[in-house]
């Protein structure tokens, strides 16, 4: 179980912002993110999208705990 | 010091405060980024960040500036939430020595902040909604500062 956030076009997409998730790892729950909706996991899987654990940029997978904030993050732009 | 703000804010006032006291600075520079109608296209601009990580990656990208150009001093202000074209996006200020560092340090942290800096933006018009990701003019603005020394 992880808090799991969606900024940008991610949440709307998928219609939430954030919600709790059963998951283990990174690529756990991103597995299960896009068996529940395909249009997100399409989406997670695309250029640019990075994924922060909580609140580091991580590159590959990692495990989770259920105090873990996990948040994904497509490209950015500020300014 | 970096601040985000769902609030408008005036450029003037935070050079103004910013430029205070500075017995030893000699070069202050600034940039202030505006929201755009782009012709009537974009009715509102939604500037969402990730609370917390939004401020620490700035600092981090702030960081860099200072050691990089030796600055005394920089402030960052940012919007998020909604904004109407015309209103101030980014106020960024840089003080320094001299010139050259101060403008350099000023045009390094506004390409920082376009393109890695954890906002996402969306432009609502007429046509709908639409998130706006970096163009490729901004990778290449970025590279700049990648490839000097």
């Amino acid at each position: 179980m992880a808090r799991v956030l969606l900024f940008g076009r991610l949440s709307d997409i998928a219609g939430w912002h954030e919600r709790d998730l059963e998951g283990d790892s990174l690529f756990a729950l991103r597995a299960r993110l896009a068996e529940e909706d395909e249009a997100l996991g399409q989406a997670l899987g695309g250029p640019g999208v990075q994924i922060a654990l909580d609140q580091e940029i991580v590159r590959g997978d990692a495990a989770v705990t259920a105090r873990s904030e996990v948040a994904f993050l497509p490209p950015m732009s500020g300014g | 010091m970096i601040t985000l703000t769902d609030q408008p804010f005036a450029p003037g006032d935070l050079l103004t405060a910013f430029s205070q006291g500075r017995s030893e600075t000699g070069a202050i520079a600034t940039f202030t980024g505006l929201a755009r109608a782009e012709a009537g296209e974009t009715q509102v601009l939604e500037l969402q960040a990730y609370p917390g990580f939004t401020e620490r990656e700035i600092g981090k990208i702030a960081d860099q500036a200072r050691d990089r150009f030796a600055l005394q001093d920089l402030a960052i202000l940012h919007r998020v939430g909604r904004i109407a074209p015309g209103e101030a996006i980014v106020f960024v200020a840089t003080a320094a020595s001299h010139r050259r560092a101060a403008f350099e340090a000023c045009d390094f942290l506004m390409d920082y902040l376009k393109s890695r800096a954890p906002f996402w933006k969306k432009e609502t018009g007429p046509g709908g909604d639409r998130w706006i990701e970096p163009r490729p003019q901004d990778h290449a603005d970025i590279a700049r500062w990648e490839t000097t020394t």
